[in-house]
């Protein structure tokens, strides 16, 4: 009996981790699902879904000389996971500004409270040391209604802060 | 009349090229009519193409006026041979398809696109399509050639393309 675990590795970036790691985890006969790559402040960082039919102390053993040779960090959890259940976001929502303690927490709580299930967020923190600029771009399921999101954004990004909103229309053809 | 089975990726017949419709007759409007059944039955489609129900001629059935938000569209269009003749204009747009399940991926498309096509009755038409119904077009078109969206997909996470439309509160 197989399960899903969610693989999580963090370290220095250098090329070649993915291989590493992908090609160790299909030695050991692991399936790989679902994966999200990023780099984020130099740091290599992934999350995987993989599929092993031993324990997590197995999958763990497996993984300890690539992680150990490529300097990374892991992290496994057993996981309730299916894959071919992808949910579509029918927002995407853009906001800038300049970095200030507090505005991810202020506009996502509004945006939660409207109704806004965040399926897949990115941010970064550009510019320059002195004058730092916070983006953030999320895509999402508007539950209560794209205006709902629209009138919360409206009351949090009063003050200096840029958000835009608009509507994902997918086309299935 | 029937519903037609739709092909799914990896389904190998999906990268096969459609060849011209010669004479339109009975048998070809028939096949329309099933096509058309088909795409009606399918969850939330916009356009179907031949190729898609196993059929490799130059056949595709576009319908963009049950948009979720209206867009501007020609109705329900019937395209027989159909052949773009200028493109406008880039855009990126999220785009799934019948033929693959349970995926959608960014893709860039022209914003606008002119076209000709004969109709159910053989007549040359000539069409100006824009957004939501242009990218529907080149979608269907796509499958004629053996193309998935999954050929022209783009990053994920960027907008190479911003919206032409920039609306300031
Ligand atoms: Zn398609």
């Amino acid at each position: 009996m197989s399960h899903w675990y969610m693989l999580t590795l963090v370290g220095k970036d250098r090329p070649g981790i993915v291989a590493h790691v992908s090609a160790a985890l299909f030695d050991g006969g692991c399936n790989l699902g679902e994966a999200s790559m990023m780099r984020l402040g130099g740091n290599f960082t992934i999350m995987l879904m993989v599929e092993y039919e031993g324990n997590k102390k197995g999958l763990d053993d497996m993984l300890e000389p690539v992680a150990d040779s490529m300097g990374l960090h892991r992290h496994i959890d057993r996981i309730d996971a299916e894959l071919h259940h992808h949910l579509e976001p029918d927002v995407r929502i853009t906001v800038y500004g300049a970095d200030r303690a507090g505005i991810v927490a202020r506009i996502t709580g509004a945006l939660a409270e409207a109704g806004l299930h965040i399926l897949d967020m990115e941010s970064s923190v550009a510019g320059t040391e002195q004058k730092p600029i916070y983006i953030m771009q999320i895509e999402g399921h508007a539950a209560e209604g794209i205006e709902a999101l629209q009138s919360a954004l409206d009351i949090v990004t009063s003050d200096g802060i840029e958000a835009q909103l608009e509507s994902i229309e997918t086309l299935i053809g | 009349m029937a519903v037609l089975e739709i092909l799914t990726y990896p389904d190998e017949r999906l990268k096969q090229e459609a060849t011209p419709v010669g004479a339109i007759d009975d048998e070809v409007r028939t096949f329309i009519a099933d096509l058309e059944e088909t795409m009606d039955a399918g969850p939330g489609g916009v356009g179907i193409a031949a190729p898609q129900v196993g059929r490799f001629q130059r056949i595709v059935i576009v319908d963009c006026s049950k948009t979720r938000k209206p867009v501007p569209n020609h109705g329900r269009l019937f395209l027989i041979n159909p052949e773009i003749t200028q493109w406008d204009g880039m855009v990126v747009g999220r785009e799934g398809c019948m033929s693959v399940p349970d995926y959608t991926g960014n893709v860039i498309r022209a914003e606008a696109v002119t076209l000709k096509a004969l109709d159910l009755d053989g007549n040359e038409q000539e069409y100006h399509c824009e957004g939501f119904e242009a990218r529907a077009i080149q979608h269907e078109m796509d499958h004629l050639d053996g193309m998935l969206f999954l050929d022209r997909l783009v990053s994920r996470r960027n907008d190479l393309f911003k919206r032409k439309v920039y609306q300031k509160k």
